[in-house]
């Protein structure tokens, strides 16, 4: 008889993960809370580093899901519960299923710009985020809907919600750095001749042809890279946010004026999740993402048996980690499914 | 007969008391400046002493804020201080009834039932005067040692006292403690067995005479007196010498202290003399320890009362002198009305290098701006919350005011968070270019967003000819005024005192005013002069992030217990600090009244008239 995994976040971890159990012969239940697959990368119109679209991932991750898979929509999970062996995972509108094992692909959530006030979002018209940005990208008309004429100059400021004490958030979100890069190239593509000021504390470009993208910025778009931490943003009568930086390498501060001003929001732990993280007595950290077991050779387990995690559930990831993550998960299960029997 | 050996102890401890207390405070006194010293000479022959005494009767014999901080605790203080200075006044008196009017020898009084045996009188016989004496003395001794049941008591059950957490005792106030509740149970002790066979007592050493009397064997009665004559007089003895290091020594310092802040001599932004007796005021009675958020912080080292031990000690410790919101609470409540704020900040004063020249940066011109009336000062934090400083402006240009927004770029702190960090000097600097560009501006009122802000202004400038105001009273004043119309909401909201506004300023009317025209208030448990700091404060310079969420989250837990529809508050901090931890959504006044603002038809008002 075959075992029974329900997979928490029908985002690219789960879907990853839920194929490959589902060809491993085990029965998957794939529970995503929104009514449709796929979570973040649907409002992502490209990826770095090699700016494929957002929707041609998916559509391969969807090629290599099974039929035989049980998608739960409109599912929103608030209690998960161990019991003789089981986990009795439970549903906001009731519905209620058994499993052998859960993963808990539940991804991150973006951090709320609001909370950073001082740099104006929700207050003045021309604060967006980088979310925001790519949505703009995914309408295909541009900035001059929301901004009436076309940009002379736009920055991005890095970190918003990482790196930030303040913020109560001091991890890398690890993505933004390079999607700042990636959004900067997209806006000159668009609108050759805008000024575009990328305000960052360190550039984290780790990944693969992730230094490359940034010398092609620098390069071919001559995208200006500062140094410095914005200290606030005012709006001044024309509309335009007025921004004060120091620029840390010139030891000289800054005040630009800029027609738009992009937030690059890093990732947050939903809080739901870190609240049934606490309920079931998991380990703990200050964060509230999920915490491993070992981060090096148990990073899909915890201290409970059959309750597992992958993806941006244990602290932020790129696409390719998190899939990476996702099919070790799978692997891990499996082995666990195979002990009990 | 009038002596014996066994005085001794208690004579020398008396006389070493009074040696050392008489040194101490002469030092102190000798070492305040010369205008204190002034103060103390005018005081001393004017009015002032009056409502001085009355202070000193008030609050070192009655104990009235005790009273109000808890009746129980009202009570133990108040037999302990009353009654002893009632048994050393009463018994004195007495004594000269038996000595014929002589002026006795200290111990005398204090021993009287060793040397003099009247058995003439009966326990209840009141219209003689020796007999009403004995009663007395006996009814005050009963009302000290229910005194000493209810601080024991107090040992196990603090919280029927209204303390969740007590001072930690340092090893010579054990000793004393130890002494002083020896003190009347050894006097009740050594009476009653000396009138268990000389006759003589009242109502409680007499009955308790007969007691023993009837239990014990006459020759041991008789040894065992004499023995405790020599335990009373030995108790008391240590007592003495241990005061002066023990918390006992606020009971003379509180006296001095309380005379000296009639006569108008203050604590400064330094350590000085007088803050040498405030320190020494402290009877570590750990009303401050519950009141203080550092606890929430597990942060208890730093509370006022532990703040005030290291300090004893002339050692900066700047991890307790830093560990502080500067929020006011602990002001609120000490009994002994010590300048608890003003001796942190001068500590920190002390722990930091005074720098003074490094603002030389700050443009020497003064930008000119005649023809307005009102400067606007949205503060730094104003400028991080950007919807306060926008609500601020619609709502001034809606009451068509004539104003200068005085930070509006390149704006210079208040100099406030250099204070509060002990930076004196550098706070100065920055003052001084503020000043002037204030008196150049020709507006006649100054109005901040930020109660920090606000207070340094209002406070610290010294500002002559300009009205100080924070936008919750100018709001208030602009709708009085007829300049603004506002709706009524119907939202109900909760209102959060800042504590630089609220405790600090004492402005509680205003902004609770200016909301009920906009909305439904709702009262909190913790409010006004009892409200939580928020846990953002710039007062405190060694708490973590985390450390700072747990004071904001039990803040917040209070706040939202009504479940309003807002959590108003009135400065650009608590805003921020709060809207980060709660779902409800935490507005500031002016964004609320300028939501509520009916704008097609603002009046055009006399800006003169606006002014005064």
């Amino acid at each position: 008889m075959s075992k029974h995994v329900a997979v928490v976040g029908a985002g690219i971890a789960g879907i990853e993960a839920a194929s490959i159990l589902n060809a491993m012969g085990h029965s998957i239940t794939l529970i995503e809370k929104n009514e449709i697959l796929g979570g973040h990368i649907n409002h992502w119109h490209q990826l770095f580093p090699n700016r494929r679209q957002g929707r041609d991932l998916l559509e391969k991750l969807y090629e290599k899901m099974d039929d035989s898979i049980q998608v739960q929509y409109g599912k929103e999970i608030t209690s998960i519960k161990p019991f003789s062996g089981k986990f009795i995972v439970t549903a906001a509108d009731g519905w209620v299923t058994n499993a052998d094992a859960v993963l808990m692909a539940t991804g991150f959530d973006l951090f709320d710009a609001h909370k950073k006030e001082e740099y104006g979002y929700g207050i003045y018209d021309h604060v967006i985020t980088s979310a925001d940005l790519e949505e703009i990208f995914i309408q295909g008309e541009g900035l001059n809907p929301r901004l009436g004429k076309d940009p002379q100059r736009i920055g991005f400021i890095h970190c918003v919600g990482s790196r930030d004490e303040k913020a109560g958030n001091i991890y890398c979100s690890k993505v933004c750095c390079i999607t700042a890069v990636k959004q900067a190239i997209e806006i000159k593509e668009l609108y050759p001749s805008v000024e575009v000021y990328c305000f960052y504390m360190d550039l984290r470009m780790f990944g693969r042809h992730y230094e490359e993208l940034y010398q092609e910025a620098q390069e071919k778009h001559n995208i200006q890279f500062i140094r410095g931490r914005l200290s606030e943003a005012s709006e001044n009568k024309q509309g335009g946010v007025v921004v004060k930086v120091e620029d840390t390498l010139l030891g000289k501060p800054l005040k630009l004026t800029l027609d738009l001003l992009v937030l690059m929001s890093g990732m947050v732990a939903p809080v739901a999740v870190t609240n049934m993280r606490d309920k079931l007595g998991l380990a703990k950290v200050d964060d509230g993402f999920l915490k491993p077991v070992d981060p090096h050779t148990q990073a899909n387990l915890s201290e409970l048996p059959g309750f597992f995690m992958a993806g941006t559930a244990t602290g932020p990831k790129t696409i390719t980690d998190t899939l990476t993550d996702a099919r070790s998960a799978a692997l891990e299960i499996d082995r666990f499914l195979k002990e009990i029997i | 007969m009038t002596f014996d050996i066994f005085v001794l102890p208690f004579f020398i401890g008396l006389l070493f008391l009074l040696t050392v207390l008489f040194v101490k405070f002469s030092r102190w006194i000798a070492l305040i400046d010369r205008s204190g010293r002034r103060k103390i000479g005018y005081g001393l022959f004017s009015m002032q002493i009056f409502p001085a005494t009355a202070e000193v009767f008030m609050e070192c014999l009655l104990h009235r804020r005790m009273w109000k901080q808890n009746k129980l605790l009202g009570f133990m203080h108040m037999s302990f201080a009353l009654g002893w200075f009632l048994l050393i006044l009463m018994g004195n008196i007495e004594s000269r009834v038996y000595s014929g009017g002589h002026i006795n020898p200290p111990y005398y009084p204090i021993f009287l039932k060793f040397f003099v045996h009247d058995k003439r009188v009966l326990p209840f016989e009141l219209n003689t005067m020796p007999g009403f004496f004995r009663f007395s003395m006996d009814f005050i001794l009963l009302f000290v040692l229910t005194g000493i049941v209810l601080a024991l008591f107090k040992r196990i059950r603090s919280r029927w006292f209204g303390m969740k957490r007590t001072t930690r005792q340092s090893s010579f106030d054990r000793w004393a403690i130890t002494c002083l509740w020896l003190i009347f149970p050894m006097r009740l002790l050594a009476e009653s067995l000396t009138a268990s066979h000389h006759g003589g007592g009242g109502f409680l050493t007499n009955s308790m005479g007969d007691v023993l009397a009837s239990i014990l064997p006459d020759n041991f009665l008789t040894s065992t007196a004499y023995i405790s004559w020599w335990g009373y007089s030995c108790v008391l003895g240590i007592f003495f010498i241990t005061l002066p290091w023990s918390r006992y020594m606020h009971i003379p310092t509180e006296v001095v202290m309380i005379y000296l802040k009639h006569f108008g001599v203050k604590s400064g932004k330094t350590i000085n003399s007088f803050s040498e007796i405030e320190m020494r005021a402290c009877p570590r009675c750990g009303v401050c320890i519950d009141v203080c958020q550092m606890n929430t912080a597990q942060k208890t080292f730093s509370t006022p009362v532990y703040f005030l031990r290291s300090l004893r000690k002339k050692v900066p410790v700047p991890i307790v002198d830093n560990n502080c919101l500067l929020c006011g609470r602990c002001q609120q409540v000490c009994p002994v009305q010590i300048d608890l704020l003003d001796l942190r900040v001068a500590s920190r004063n002390l722990d930091n290098k005074q720098i003074d020249k490094i603002y030389s940066y700050l443009p020497a011109d003064v930008p000119d701006s005649k023809g307005i009336n009102v400067l606007y000062f949205a503060g730094c934090m104003g400028h991080l919350t950007p919807s306060v400083k926008k609500a601020m402006l619609k709502i001034m240009q809606a009451a068509n005011v004539k104003y200068r927004f005085m930070d509006a770029d390149g704006s210079i702190c208040c100099g406030r968070p250099l204070m509060m960090a002990g930076m004196n000097n550098a706070a100065h600097s920055v003052m001084e270019k503020n000043r002037q560009i204030i008196h150049a501006s020709g507006a006649r009122i100054l109005v901040t967003s930020c109660p920090i802000c606000y207070k340094m202004f209002n406070e610290e400038y010294k500002l002559f000819g300009v009205e100080v105001l924070h936008h919750t009273q100018y709001l208030l004043r602009l709708a009085e005024a007829g300049s603004l119309w506002l709706n009524q909401s119907g939202l109900s909201v909760v209102y959060h005192d800042p504590c630089e506004l609220g405790r600090g300023s004492a402005v509680y009317k205003e902004p609770r005013k200016l909301l009920k025209r906009v909305a439904r208030l709702v009262p909190v448990a913790e409010e006004k002069e009892n409200a939580l700091c928020c846990g953002g404060s710039l007062g405190d310079f060694s708490m973590d992030h985390y450390q700072r969420e747990q004071i904001r989250d039990a803040a917040l837990e209070v706040l939202t217990r009504p479940n309003p529809d807002l959590l108003i508050t009135s400065c650009p901090l608590c805003k921020k600090t709060f809207h980060n931890g709660t779902d409800i959504n935490v507005k500031d006044i002016a964004e609320l009244v300028a939501e509520q603002m009916d704008l097609p038809e603002p009046v055009e008002i006399d800006a003169e008239e606006l002014a005064y």
